[in-house]
């Protein structure tokens, strides 16, 4: 319980002093995420748009693969990304291990079914219910996407926030892939993790609560920004 | 370009994981006036519309457009017996077909006031499509249908559900398309519609057409059994 407390006043007097280490890990945190949560949305939205508006032979199972991959090991991923981008593996050459890039990439590869999986379920309940209408107008199959992609905004971003949610609490693959270098790959999750180990609780409490913070901040401000939850919009 | 006209279906089915649901049919429509389809649930009038459309797969026989299917598929609108609204404004709504097509978003949006204007839902541009009323939804959809000026309007059951004031409204929109040209074939169940509006009957039963005849001759005379028992308004 005295953690907890001294946790809260830690984080209360490093977010008001503006701590630079904090503020450094915070911005890193952040930039890493959003920068995966864009390059996973631009990949998953229109393979879900395509999965729902296509049929073709292995659609169901590319779906079931797609759901199962929702559960897929981050551990496991950053261990994969790691033999990728080491120096004996097929992208060693590019030299992005244990940079902020290879935690990009870990957490797409992480991501993408996510977002994925969750805006099929969206813009498969809209294309049924568009189905007959845009078949009726002749419209493309690029603009049956775009038109469900369009329509249903709002509904993809809850599968881009719980997007944004899974890669910024990940810790098990950006610590294989980044390395949590001071100054480099250290963010707010494997600081937390870093502060744990050394028994610093109250710090790692801090961290801990300025990461739900910045999580919540960002929900916020993308729900705002986006206008839901407006009568008569979806 | 080619004359969009005649249509012409020969021993034309449709099936539905291995149920016929229209068919054999073998119709001619030379593109002039409103032709009714009419007949009793279940006797395939939406099938068969959709058949004509080109959403539903011809399962057998032939269909042909004067033009070719793909260019017919351009000429042509359909209105469902519930409207679908697209997640938008009404305006929205109204540029959507235009924009599809290619038109530029400026003249999309003005064509798009100006039919709200002529449907009755000038006032209401900036409201979302989904929350309006029943018959506004109707008259959007017929809107949305008739701005890219189909030479045919496939409509299934339109006024369906609507109340009079709203069944009037829609007829008027009707009747203008109709007189500016644009040939409407049309599945009711409304006989006080078909004789305001149809200019030629298709009694459908079991999927096939029983009897085909001007609308005033049908209404007044029916050849067939079937559809004498019909316009009695007995259980066939």
């Amino acid at each position: 319980m005295v953690d907890l407390w001294d946790g809260l006043v830690q984080a209360f007097w490093l977010v008001v002093t503006l701590d630079a280490a904090l503020v450094e890990i915070s911005a890193r945190s952040l930039r890493v995420t959003l920068s995966a949560l864009a390059i996973a949305s631009v990949i998953a939205m229109p393979l879900a748009a395509f999965l729902a508006v296509k049929r073709f032979r292995y659609r169901r199972a590319v779906i079931a693969l797609l759901n199962a991959l929702m559960g897929l090991p981050p551990v496991v991923v950053g261990l994969l990304v790691y033999i990728l981008l080491s120096r004996s593996g097929p992208f060693g050459v590019l030299g992005l291990l244990f940079t902020p890039t290879a935690m990009v990439i870990a957490q797409v590869t992480i991501i993408v079914p996510l977002v994925a999986s969750i805006a099929h379920q969206s813009l498969r309940d809209l294309w049924h219910e568009y189905h007959d209408l845009l078949i009726s107008m002749n419209v493309s199959q690029g603009q049956k996407m775009r038109t469900l992609l369009w329509d249903a905004r709002r509904a993809l971003l809850t599968a881009a926030l719980a997007g944004f949610g899974r890669a910024i609490g990940e810790v098990g693959a950006i610590m294989i892939v980044g390395g949590n270098i001071d100054h480099a790959t250290r963010v707010l999750t494997t600081a937390i993790a870093l502060e744990t180990g050394k028994g610093d609780f109250a710090l790692a409490l801090a961290l801990g609560f300025v990461l739900i913070g910045l999580a919540i901040a960002v929900n916020l401000a993308i729900h705002s920004l986006s206008r839901t939850e407006r009568e008569g919009r979806w | 370009m080619r004359a969009l006209f005649p249509l012409e279906l020969k021993a034309a089915e449709t099936a539905r994981r291995g149920q016929r649901l229209v068919g054999p049919v073998d119709v001619r429509l030379e593109g002039a006036g409103c032709t009714v389809v009419i007949g009793p649930n279940g006797a395939g009038k939406t099938s068969l519309l959709r058949l004509m459309h080109g959403t539903a797969r011809l399962t057998g026989g032939s269909l042909r457009w004067g033009c070719g299917e793909a260019e017919a598929r351009q000429r042509q609108a359909f209105v469902f017996q519930q409207p679908v609204m697209l997640r938008r404004s009404v305006e929205e709504n109204l540029a959507y077909p235009l924009r599809a097509r290619g038109v530029a978003r400026g003249e999309a949006r003005a064509k798009a006031r100006v039919w709200a204007e002529r449907v009755g839902l000038g006032a209401m541009l900036g409201r979302q499509a989904p929350v309006l009323s029943g018959g506004e939804r109707q008259k959007l959809a017929l809107a949305r249908a008739l701005i890219i000026g189909p030479e045919v309007l496939f409509l299934d059951e339109p006024c369906a559900a609507l109340d009079g004031a709203a069944t009037r409204d829609i007829e008027a929109i009707l009747s203008e398309a109709k007189a500016g040209g644009t040939a409407l074939v049309m599945a009711t169940h409304d006989m006080g519609q078909a004789r305001r509006l149809g200019d030629e009957v298709l009694f459908l039963l079991a999927g096939r057409v029983r009897e085909r005849s001007p609308a005033q001759g049908f209404f007044e005379g029916p050849e067939t059994a079937e559809a004498q028992a019909f316009l009695r308004g007995d259980i066939i």
